[in-house]
């Protein structure tokens, strides 16, 4: 029974590999399927992160959460066309960066192609991820951080680290070079954003009241919303990253939702267990869990794998946010390190274990005979983490020089950032 | 003329509403209020963190009587607010100085 899913996908294992190979030629169904998980990753930010987050965060502070989704997906918008992309994408240089050829995205047009694609929507769909990544870390740091030094954070972080290593993994860069597998951004969105937010968070210190008043969340009903169009969005994501329409892709899709289901089971019967209510806002952090975790995997693993990998990440994820964040002491507000970080590095070294050649034969890991997948796995999680940590707080001091400082004053974080910076409200009551 | 006020468990309302319809009340006004007595709150669990809640959602009524009819007032209030847990609430009582109906200036009696 348990070899039917790459049984299927067995036969379609070369198709995409030769026409990559024959390359430049435009394939319609290609272009359709990618238009449409462009799409779906792009609400995954202003609409599913920011309803997720949004709910999340407490009432007073509900808008300025949904106000810096929106602001991080518009910044990444616009810097990856002037220099993300090319940054990212353009010619390799030494393996680091991409180069500046392709600034406001000069020398690509209608007619341009990457593989069956044009590349236009190639550079949309990459864009999406990274708006995506920035807006991930501010889970981190919701209810207490400046917008302006918001802002200019997330153009610095985009160009100076995000580009970088989507450059390293996806865009001719040493880290793909070496052999790391990351389907659809384990590494390079979800470690990557985990570890910015954890150090963020330390830089700026506990909200006022933390661990002594309670921070209820406004609304988990919007957090419920957030996570199913999360979910959704996150078909496209993963689907999406075999930049085809095809096999993989179908398999990918399939083990991307069996993952999400089983990972919202695992933190939910966790929870349960421990402290004896299975809550919404568990079952909603255990899809996310799940879906972060497979995300490396996606078109690297068969279904059973899914499976561990999904369960694992529910329980982590349950850990991470109940245990490690208790422990280690953090105002980790969201969460964003606890199930991003966690998740990705368990998603991470799992496809290194699970990597399976009759899924797609680019990956080959542990349990398929090849240990130094997951070494290669290991080497790469730990080059992200620590280049990841280094950047990030050389940027948060240059953006403390530009901003004159990084956090809201007290009488605004007690007020709340809606009225004190927007000058709105999330919810009008009596 | 005295004044009620019922604390009271807020899916009570509609019994004591009918209670008091039937011995001829004929307005109240009515807030959703929160507090704690002997009751004390419960806790609620978001990600692994406990918050305490301390303050429990009721509803308190609030009705203006001539000073004779107050007694049976409240034991109607009593009886169809009671549910026989804790937490059913409190009923005050206190007298009022002077009432006027905004709409014609009556005063006293004719006012309530």
């Amino acid at each position: 029974m348990r070899v039917k899913p790459w049984m299927i996908a067995a036969p379609l294992l070369f198709t995409p590999f030769s026409l990559a190979r024959a390359a430049d030629t435009l394939d319609t169904g290609d272009t359709a399927w990618m238009i449409v998980s462009t799409a779906l990753v792009m609400m995954m930010t202003p609409a599913g992160l920011a309803l997720f987050y949004g709910g999340m965060s407490r009432y007073k502070n509900l808008l300025n959460t949904i106000a810096m989704t929106i602001v991080a997906y518009c910044l990444g918008s616009v810097i990856w066309v002037l220099w993300g992309y090319s940054l990212a994408f353009g010619p390799d240089h030494g393996g680091i960066v991409g180069g500046l050829t392709h600034l406001f995205m000069n020398g690509i047009g209608v007619d341009s192609l990457q593989g069956s694609i044009p590349t236009y929507v190639f550079a949309l769909f990459q864009m999406t991820f990274a708006c995506i990544t920035v807006a991930l870390v501010l889970g981190s740091i919701v209810d207490r951080m400046k917008f302006s030094s918001w802002i200019v954070f997330t153009v610095l972080w985009i160009t100076l680290i995000y580009c970088p290593i989507a450059h390293w993994v996806w865009g001719g860069g040493w880290m793909g070079s070496m052999g790391a597998l990351d389907f659809a951004g384990g590494t390079v969105v979800h470690i990557n954003a985990g570890v910015a937010g954890l150090v963020l968070a330390l830089v700026l210190g506990k909200r006022i009241g933390y661990g002594k008043e309670s921070m209820f969340p406004s609304s988990i009903t919007l957090t419920a919303l957030g996570a199913a169009l999360l979910w959704f969005g996150w078909f496209g994501f993963n689907a999406g990253s075999q930049l085809a329409a095809d096999g993989i892709a179908g398999s990918a899709f399939l083990v991307t939702n069996t993952s999400a289901a089983i990972g919202a089971l695992a933190w939910m019967f966790a929870e349960w267990t421990v402290s004896k209510k299975p809550t919404v806002l568990g079952m909603a952090s255990g899809i996310v869990a799940g879906l972060v975790a497979i995300t490396p995997a996606a078109g690297f693993v068969n279904m059973p794998a899914s499976l561990v990998i999904g369960a694992g990440a529910g329980l982590l994820g349950y850990v991470g946010v109940t245990v490690l964040k208790r422990k280690l002491g953090y105002d980790d507000s969201l969460d964003a390190f606890g199930v991003h970080g966690v998740c990705g590095i368990w998603g991470a070294l799992a496809t290194g274990l699970f990597a399976n050649p009759a899924v797609n034969e680019a990956g080959r890991g542990l349990f398929y005979g090849n240990p130094k997948q997951l070494w290669i796995q290991i080497i790469s999680i730990v080059a992200t983490a620590v280049f990841t940590a280094v950047g990030t707080i050389i940027l948060i001091y240059i953006t403390r020089f530009i901003t004159g400082g990084l956090r809201v004053a007290k009488e605004s974080e007690i007020e709340g950032l809606d009225s004190a910076l927007h000058g709105e409200r999330g919810f009008e009551i009596i | 003329m005295k004044k009620i006020e019922a604390i009271i468990k807020p899916f009570k309302l509609d019994d004591v509403k009918e209670a008091l319809n039937e011995i001829g009340i004929q307005g109240m006004t009515i807030s959703e209020v929160k507090g704690y007595g002997r009751q004390k709150g419960h806790k609620e669990i978001y990600r692994g963190a406990e918050y305490i809640v301390d303050f429990i959602p009721k509803v308190k009524i609030e009705i203006v009587v001539e000073a004779e009819r107050a007694e049976n007032i409240v034991e109607k209030i009593r009886e169809a607010a009671n549910t026989g847990k804790i937490g059913d609430g409190k009923i005050f009582v206190s007298p009022i100085e002077e009432a006027i109906r905004v709409r014609t200036g009556e005063t006293g009696k004719d006012a309530i």
